[in-house]
Formats: structure tokens, sequence, C-alpha cells
């Protein structure tokens, strides 16, 4: 039979994931005659040979593909074999395919894949002496190593990395050329003949003796700026106390937990209860700091996580944190080089400046970090891996949109926990974590890795997305983007969006959004929200009661004014002494907070279930002014994790106003306020998240009944709480109903984009 | 219409409907608080302002003298001797004519103080609920001498950023006066006129003195971030420099209010030409109304234009941003 000539075109995360060596080896095994190369982000195979080979091939490309590569699509283009009849199958140089050509067009999405921790086969010649690359803190691999954060264009080659500047030495060129090498095509690949090299700033000494310099003055009980993948990091001892309160003083980050880095899991299991799913979790390639329930006298610092029982833990992302854990054998602090704030620093001369007053030492390195990556936030909600914030080893990973974008799409994001997005087609890329925008840097890192991420891909977005909320700053960043339409989307509708286009769902679904705050269709405040929601539209079905914010923000910052405007100025009156609040506070704020409210001033009016949170928080004595965003929130839940029993809930009711259910917490508060400081608070705490659970169900039975729609996603940084989500999920299903959750994007404003992005390409789709 | 409180709405309504609704008749250039006109070869300049202030009598201040005060120092701006003023009462049917006299009374007192005549005016009764008690409208007039000649575009990089004394009071004294909030007692209303402060400043720094805007409505934030978007140009404040009465600042806290944002009636915010500003600054803090002139910022030499950033406290920067509307958090 004569051979057949086809031409593959395979496309997703299939750059630096070892995809060309993969090809290499099965179309050689296969006696295949051909090439493979990368071409913009996608791998282009040329193949001749017979067709059942072919077809095996063809097979193999997703059947077999690399661990770390994700293939999206497979186009074959089939020819009688022509001319071309090449010796022997090769890797060929990469290439750019000529503006509008390829399957997807110009700036098809994909091709750069995250970072990824070092690998078991890396870590074991890290620490074997007899290796050439013992203790090189750059050891890398097809498997394993930085990408995301060194790549400048695609294709994802060393040419166009920050490795460009490292020209290889014999013995790696030799690796990187060999098809039976692990490092056939890595990159990154490097050793200390040719690579980067560690520096310690202060005296410019290299290598084992920067290393050595490092572990010295953290061991002293010293705070050391470490250059990771992608952005420095500052790190400290985690069982010294003295330290660890001046880090949080130098960095003006009173109370946020600090995450902690231990060598492996069986280090984190002495600090931390973990399930298997958080096993696999933390161990897992994306390596990601994981919130766990810390065990009680672990060892660690009081003030690592005060106020809360979750712990966040990682493991070593790199060879370099490998080798400072293996040095110090003790649990490190281990968090974003930056000042409250700001973004994390990633250019040298800046990471000096800005981290000058916070680290003692810098522990650098000669490699640049070419895109700012922090690092991820996940943990396990019913045993499944929920991102709380994603960034490195996850972003800028792809995710589907579930109708195709006509046009190159912006999403830009909200306000605070901030990421953008961009789509094209049926694929979004989200954005790393970028931190709050009112902050400058961080303002302008958005801007930078936007414009970034746009020139990678060769994509030019003409429709943006944005919040309705005039004055974030994305907002008005939308306004000025030279845009051909612009798609305003309301908070909690991208909310719930963003948790049916991770799913996948088609046709109309009922979105819970139990959020802070988000500017509603009515010019009012939302944050308590039931949706009836296509990707196009949403109805608003039910809502939560509603009060005033005293003093707007203020009144975010400082829950003991929110429990003051529910009490006196809420929606509903609540019938309940408020002695066990009042009198804990100034009086003079109580009067002129009272003023404020019964007068209007600055007093913002919200249906928020992130309020109500923080008001009740503030009624038990849990938390009257919060240090970090969600203070309150997350001190309720683990006061609510210290019930051992099942308190019944708190009495509740449903009103209906203006053709809306609206849940009237009235009755809920005057209970808890009755008997705080008679029940304890933990008993309390669980009884109110029990409570909303029953509400819910409630509420969403009553829609589902009237509506016929059966779904439910549950969004909004309400959703973080772990109590609350499977509650909510478990009750659900006992009502018969079915509770989806965030799983691959923030269910608070870090996905705020991704929905935007799938309701603009809903919206734009339909208009077609 | 959700315009009132100053900032990025109303200057949209100006932009996006009024401006554009003159047609050929609009002015060209960025929006200034006063216009310059020449004619017959001297440079005229006219103000004028509308002025609804609830309510009417506040502590250091009335509508009246704040009518007077508030259109000479729109006129300063442009660095105008003030010369001549026209008022117009619009009253509500019923208003007491006791207070009417002492608002007129006032008016009279502080055009006299400042060296302006009131050469014209108007009175119209309205029927009741057709106005709100008084408003009154003031018209300015002055002349420019040669030399400065700041204009809200005319701001370059390394242009130093003056401020002639403390933000916050005449809003939070006004707000706390409306609403019984109690803080007056301690607060008072910064009205005054400012045009022999610019005399002295124009005197010193002559043309380096770049731009110059009182910031009322809208506050610091606002005066700042028209100035950075008319010139296009970064602008960087110290937070640590802004002079906030400690009176103020227990208020605004309390009331959840950024003094930035806080309309003032007696003070200026200047840029100046770096080799001119100590000498400028000398002359600012040689009267009374520029006693407590500070520096506060500059416009930097990089960054975004038309932003305004604030290095905190902590050394972060954040972004300064003009008021939208009634403030909604943005805290989610
Ligand atoms: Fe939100
Ligand atoms: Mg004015
Ligand atoms: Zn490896
Ligand atoms: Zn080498």
């Amino acid at each position: 039979m004569a051979d057949e000539d086809w031409s593959i075109t395979v496309c997703g995360t299939v750059q630096g994931v070892g995809y060309r060596p993969f090809v290499y080896r099965v179309a050689n095994d296969l006696g295949l005659r051909g090439t493979v190369r990368n071409v913009d982000g996608d791998v282009l195979i040329r193949a001749v040979g017979p067709a059942g080979a072919l077809r095996t091939l063809t097979a193999a490309l997703r059947g077999q593909a690399p661990a770390l590569a994700d293939v999206r699509q497979l186009t074959v283009a089939t020819t009688p074999a022509g001319q071309l009849t090449p010796a022997g199958f090769v890797v060929v140089d990469s290439d750019r395919r000529p503006p509008g050509d390829g399957p997807g067009g110009e700036g098809q999405l994909g091709g750069v894949p995250p970072d990824v921790a070092t690998c078991a086969d890396c870590l074991r010649e890290l620490f074997d002496p007899a290796d050439r690359r013992y203790r090189y803190p750059f050891i890398t691999c097809t498997n394993c190593g930085p990408r995301a954060t060194i790549a400048d264009a695609l294709p994802y080659d060393r040419a166009r990395t920050a490795m460009a500047g490292f020209p290889l030495c014999d013995r790696c060129a030799a690796e990187y050329a060999d098809p039976a090498d692990r490092r056939f095509h890595a990159e990154a690949v490097a050793c200390a003949d040719c690579g980067p090299r560690l520096v310690w700033t202060a005296d410019g000494r290299t290598g084992e003796a920067a290393l050595a310099a490092a572990t010295v003055m953290i061991a002293d009980g010293g705070i050391v700026a470490v250059k990771g993948l992608g952005g420095y990091q500052l790190v400290c001892d985690a069982t010294a106390p003295a330290v660890v309160d001046r880090l949080r003083g130098r960095k003006y980050r009173p109370r946020k937990p600090f995450a902690v880095m231990v060598a492996d899991l069986a280090a984190a299991r002495v600090l931390a209860r973990l399930t298997p799913a958080d096993d696999e979790l933390i161990a897992g390639a994306a390596r990601p700091v994981v919130l766990v329930p810390a065990r009680p006298g672990n060892g660690l610092a009081g003030g690592v996580h005060p106020g809360t029982d979750q712990v966040g833990l990682f493991l070593p992302t790199t060879p370099l944190h490998h080798l400072l854990l293996r040095a110090l054998a003790r649990p490190l602090v281990v968090t974003s080089g930056n000042r409250a704030d700001e973004p994390i620093a990633t250019d040298d001369a800046d990471a000096r400046t800005r981290l000058a007053g916070i680290a003692d030492g810098f522990c650098a390195h000669d490699r640049p970090i070419r895109a700012r990556y922090d690092d991820s936030v996940a943990r396990t909600v019913a045993g499944v891996a929920t991102l709380v914030r994603r960034a490195r080893g996850y972003a800028p990973d792809l995710l589907e949109l579930p109708a195709a974008a006509p046009a190159p799409i912006l999403a830009v994001g909200a306000q605070l926990k901030h990421t953008f997005t961009i789509a094209r087609g049926g694929r979004a890329l989200v954005g790393p974590h970028g931190g709050s925008l009112d902050d400058a840097d961080a303002m302008t890192a958005f801007t930078d890795s936007l414009a970034a991420l746009c020139r990678l891909h060769r994509i030019e977005p003409r429709v943006v997305a944005h919040d309705l909320h005039p004055g974030y700053l994305s907002t008005r960043y939308a306004a000025r983007w030279p845009a051909l339409a612009r798609v305003p989307v309301q908070h909690h509708h991208a909310h719930v969006a963003s948790c049916a286009a991770e799913h996948g769902l088609r046709g109309p679904f009922l979105g819970v959004a139990y959020d802070g705050l988000g500017l509603g269709d009515d010019g009012t405040l939302w944050g308590g929200e039931l949706l009836l929601a296509t990707y196009t539209g949403h109805e608003r079905l039910a809502r939560f009661g509603r009060a005033p914010l005293p003093g707007g923000e203020a009144a975010v910052r400082r829950p003991a004014r929110m429990a003051l405007g529910y009490l006196t100025g809420g929606e509903f009156p609540v019938d309940a002494d408020p002695a066990p609040l009042v009198d804990r506070l100034d009086p003079g704020e109580v009067t002129v907070v009272r003023r404020m409210v019964d007068r209007g001033v600055n007093c913002p009016v919200a249906s928020s279930a992130g309020r109500l949170f923080d008001a009740v928080a503030s009624m038990l004595g849990v938390c009257d002014d919060a240090g970090y965003e969600g203070e309150a929130a997350v001190m309720l839940e683990s006061a609510a994790a210290m019930c051992d029993g099942r308190p019944a809930s708190l009495p509740w009711r449903v009103a209906e106003v203006d053709g809306l259910w609206v849940y009237d917490w009235s009755p809920t508060l005057s209970a808890l306020l009755d008997r705080a400081g008679r029940a304890p608070v933990a008993e309390l705490a669980a009884a109110f998240h029990r409570t909303l659970v029953e509400v819910t169900v409630d509420l969403c039975v009553r829609a589902a009944r009237r509506t016929g729609v059966d779904r439910v996603c549950l969004s909004g940084g309400c959703l973080g709480n772990r109590l609350l989500a499977t509650g909510l999920t478990a009750g659900l299903a006992a009502a018969g109903l079915t509770g989806y959750l965030n799983h691959a994007v923030p269910a608070g404003d870090g996905g705020i984009s991704y929905g935007q992005a799938a309701v603009a390409a809903a919206r734009q789709a339909a208009k077609e | 219409l959700g315009h009132g409180a100053g900032g990025q709405l109303s200057a949209d309504l100006v932009t996006g409907l009024l401006l554009p609704a003159l047609g050929s008749a609009a002015p060209a250039g960025p929006l200034e608080d006063a216009a310059v006109v020449p004619v017959g070869g001297v440079d005229v300049v006219i103000s004028t302002d509308a002025y609804v202030v609830s309510p009417l009598f506040f502590p250091g201040g009335d509508i009246g003298c704040l009518a007077v005060h508030g259109t000479v120092n729109d006129l300063a701006m442009r660095a105008a001797t003030p010369v001549a003023l026209a008022l117009a009462y619009v009253v509500e049917e019923g208003f007491p004519l006791a207070d009417l006299r002492r608002v007129a009374a006032s008016a009279g007192r502080a055009a006299a103080a400042a060296g302006v005549a009131v050469v014209c005016g108007d009175t119209k009764v309205v029927g009741r609920g057709a106005a709100d008690g008084l408003y009154v409208v003031s018209t300015g007039i002055g002349h420019r001498p040669p030399g400065a000649a700041p204009s809200a575009g005319a701001v370059v990089s390394g242009d130093v950023v003056l401020l002639s004394g403390p933000i916050g009071s005449h809003g939070t004294a006004i707000l706390s006066v409306r609403e019984g909030l109690g803080f007056d007692a301690d607060i008072a209303s910064d009205t005054r006129p400012l045009h022999r402060l610019v005399a002295a400043m124009t005197a010193a720094g002559g043309t380096g003195v770049h731009a110059l805007r009182d910031p009322t409505r809208g506050g610091l934030a606002s005066a700042l971030n028209e100035i950075a978007a008319a010139s296009g140009v970064p602008v960087e404040i110290d937070e640590a420099a802004l002079p906030v009465p400690p009176a103020v600042a227990a208020a605004c806290e309390i009331l959840g209010l950024d003094p930035a944002h806080v309309a003032n009636e007696g003070c200026l915010v200047a840029f100046v030409a770096p080799e001119r500003a100590d000498e400028v600054l000398t002359a600012m803090r040689g009267l009374p109304e520029g006693g407590g002139a500070v520096r506060i910022g500059t416009v930097a030499d990089h960054g975004e234009p038309g932003r305004v950033t604030v290095r905190t406290a902590v050394g972060s920067r954040r972004v300064l941003d003009m008021l939208v509307g009634e403030q909604l958090p943005r805290i989610c």
C-alpha cells in the first residue's frame, strides 16, 4: 500500500512539556519518516508512512501524551505522499506562522505551560554526590522547572526564554540533543558550568557560598529575600516567634496568615491534619500553598496564622527551596516579597529597593524573571482541589469557554484579588493573581502582564468585558481600551457564570452568589443573591435582607460597625437587646454611627451575605476589626470548626418583597444576641452556618419549583468558607438539587474575569 | 442624576452633555476654574458659580460669603486680580427675611474685605418647593497682569506640588451641622479669599507658577486628577505631608471619608517649577491664608500619564482616584 503524507497540528499546552521528544519517540518506533516542530503555540507534525501507522501515531498524540501536556485540538490533513520523502524522523527548528495562518488563525491561545515543581528524578540527582548536577540549584528536565516565568515569546524554545543568555556547555548540549535523554529539548537545561548562579548580593558570594550565607542568616533568626520562580520571596524560620513578628511588622501585614514551606509530606503531616486529597494536592506538580487544619502545639510560631486553625503549607517548588529546607531542617515561612498590597517583586534592582527595609539579606541569581507569578493558594473541598488564588503552577493554563468567542475578548476583572482573562475561540487564558488594583504598582503590574500575554499570543482583544462598578480601576481601564464592543457584566452574574463555565454547563442554571459586595443592576450593592441565569443574562429571584454600611468601606474594615448597621438600620427590625454588642464599643462611636444610619450619611445599602458574616462575627465577639479582607468570616468559620456537636439551626424567615424572596435575618440575629455570652461561641457560630445552609436550600427549592431548573452554581467570596461550601452542596443534594462549586478558578473575585469572559463570549456569539 | 458630589460624574456631565450642547460656542482647551478672554489687549478673566449649600449657615461662614470667596478664588486660580462681582439670589417663597438680610450682609462684608465691588445683581422669588430656601449665583470679572498664566494644562514633569494649608475642614463642618453629627464644635469651614495669596505667589514665582486650583467639591483628589489629566502627567503625592487637622482626621475616620475627597473653600494647590518652588513657598507662608503651606508632592518623570498616586505611610503607592458619584465601596 502506498504511503500517505499527513500534516498534524496539535493545539493546547504542548510546548515545554516534552511533547516533541514524545512525538519523536513514537514516530520512530512506528518507523515513520517526517518532522516535528513548534510553531507559535502549537506543535506541527509532518509524518509519512503507511496509513495504519499514521493512525496509530494520531491516537497516541492524545492518548499517550506526556503528563504535563494538555491536548485540546488535533487537526489532520492527509495527502498521498508527494515528493517529500525525508529519511528518518527528526525534530526541526521552531517557527512562527505568517499572520492569519493555522487552524485557529493568528494568535491561537496555548503553548506556554505553567511552571512545574522539581520532579522526583531531578530531586534524586540534586542530592546524589555522584551526579554532575549535585546541589545545583537550577537543575531541571523536560518534566519540571520554570516555563511561564521565563518565556519571552512563542514558540517556547530556549532562544526565546530567559535562558537565551546561558549558552549550553558541551555536556548539556549533548543531553539537549539526545532523543534518549530526559533533557532532550528541555529548554531550561543547565548545569553549574553553563547555567544560572546563586549570588549573595551583600558581598557577591556565589554558588554554595551564597547558599551558605542565606542558610546561616535564616538559622540565626534573620529574614532573607530569596529569588524564586515568579518573584522574590521572604523566607524566615517559622518556629521562631520573634522573627515572624518582625516580618509582620516590616511587611505591614499584621494578621493575614503566612505560608509555611516544609521539606516533604511527612513534615507537613507533623504540622497539620491532611486528608489523602490534601496529600495529592500538596505534592502535585503545581505545588500550591494548601490550606489545612493545623495540629495544636505543632511548634509553629503563634504569629504564623493568628486567629484561625487553617495553616497554608507547601512543599519546595524549586531546587533552591529543597537545598534550603534540607540545610535548615525546619519549617520556613515563605511569603511574597512585597510590602502590604504591593505586587511581588521580580526585578533584581527593584527588589533590592523595595525589600531593603524588610529583608536582612538577598539570595538572588542571574536568571531574569520574565513574568510575575505569585504562589497559588488552594484547598480541598469535599475531597476536590479548589483554588483560592490562581497563579504559579496553574496560570496561564487554558480553560474552556462554554460559548466560543467570535472575536478576541479581554475581561478586566474586578478590583481586589485581581485577575484578567483573555479569550479567543473556545479557550480562555486567566492571567495570574495580581492583588488589589488601588495599589499603583499592582495596577502597573496588571497592564504590563496583560501587554506581555497579548504579545506572546499575538492577540488583540477588541471586545472588553468589565464590571458594572464605575469606581473599580479595572472598569476605568476598560473604558480607555480601544474596543469595538464593551460588555458590562454584573458582578454576581460573573461569579456564578465562572462556576457554570468551568463545569461546562449548558442551558439555564440557578446561581447562588454569596459575596462581600458587588454593584447590582439596581444601583444598590448586592452580595447575597439567588439568580436564574444563562451565560447571556440573569434574573434575580431572591436576596438577603438589606442593611446599611455605616461609612462604606470603613464598615467593611470594621465588622462592629456592620453589626450596628444591621441592628439599627437594617431592612428588618431586630427585636433583641443589643447590649452584648453595644456595651463593648466606644459610646461616642455608637452615637455617631447611629446618627449616620438615621440620616443616611455615607451609608450605602447592601443585601450581602459577606457583610452578614461580619456582623455575626462581631455580635459574637469573635472579630470587631478585620486585619485583612474577610478576616471576620475566616475567624467565624474557625470558631464554628471548634464545635463538636451539631447544634440546631437558628430561627429564620423568608419574606416576599417586590416579587423577590428575601431572607429575613432578624430572627437569626435576635436569637444570636439573646444567646451571646450564654452559649459557647463555637456552638453559635456553627448554628449560624447551619442556618445559612437551611435558608439557601429553602430558597433554591422554591426557585427550582418555579423555574424547573435544578442545577445550582455556588460562587462568590463566601464560598471560600469550607463549612458553608460543603454544607450547601450536601444540603442541595439532600433536596434533590445539584450544587456546583468553583475549583479551577477562585470562587472569590479572582474568578470574576473568567466569568466575565464566559458572559461576553456568549453575548457576542448570540449576536452573530 | 447622581452627579451631585463633584468628581467624576460631574466631569462626565460637563464633557459628555453640556459642552457638546454648546457646539461651536464651546470653549477650547482644558476645563478651568475661570476663563481668560482677551479684550482690547487686556486679559479679562471671567467666572461664574451657583451656590446651593445646605445648611446656609455653618461654622466659619454662610452661603453669602461663600459665594463671594468661591468666585474670587476661581478668578484667582487664573492669576487674575478680581475687580467686580455680580450676585443673583434665588429665594424660595416664605424664606425668612432676616436670614436673607444676614446672607446679603455677609456677602457685602466679604466683598469689601476682598477689595472687590458688587456691581450688579438680580433677585428672583420662586414658589414654595421650587427651590430649597436660598440659592446664590455669583459671577466675577478680573484682569490678569502680564506674567504668570497658570493653566491646568501647563504642568510639566519635575513640577513641585504645593498646598496652601490644611484640607478637609469645609466639607466635614458642613456635613456635621447638616446631619447633626456633633463634629462642628471642633471644625469650622476654611472659607476665605485667596487672591492676595496668589498675587504673592506669582510675584515670587512669575511664569514658574504653572497651575493653580482651589480643591472645592471633590476635594484635593479631584483637583489633582483634573490637572494630571489636563497636562497628561503622572503626579505623586506624599501622604505624610498632607496637612489634615486632627479633628478632621478623626471625623473622616468615623464617617468613612477620605480627607482628600472632602471639599475645601480656603486653600489652593499649586504646580510650580522646581527652581521657583522655595521662593513661592516662602511667599505663601508670609500671608495668614498661606501660613500652613507645604510641599506635598511632585510631577514624576515616568509613570502613567494622568494618574495620581499617593505614597502611603506604609511606603506603598496607592492610586488616588476621583470620587465617582456617591462613594461606593470597592471592597468585595
Ligand atoms: Fe465578589
Ligand atoms: Mg468653583
Ligand atoms: Zn526534572
Ligand atoms: Zn552545562
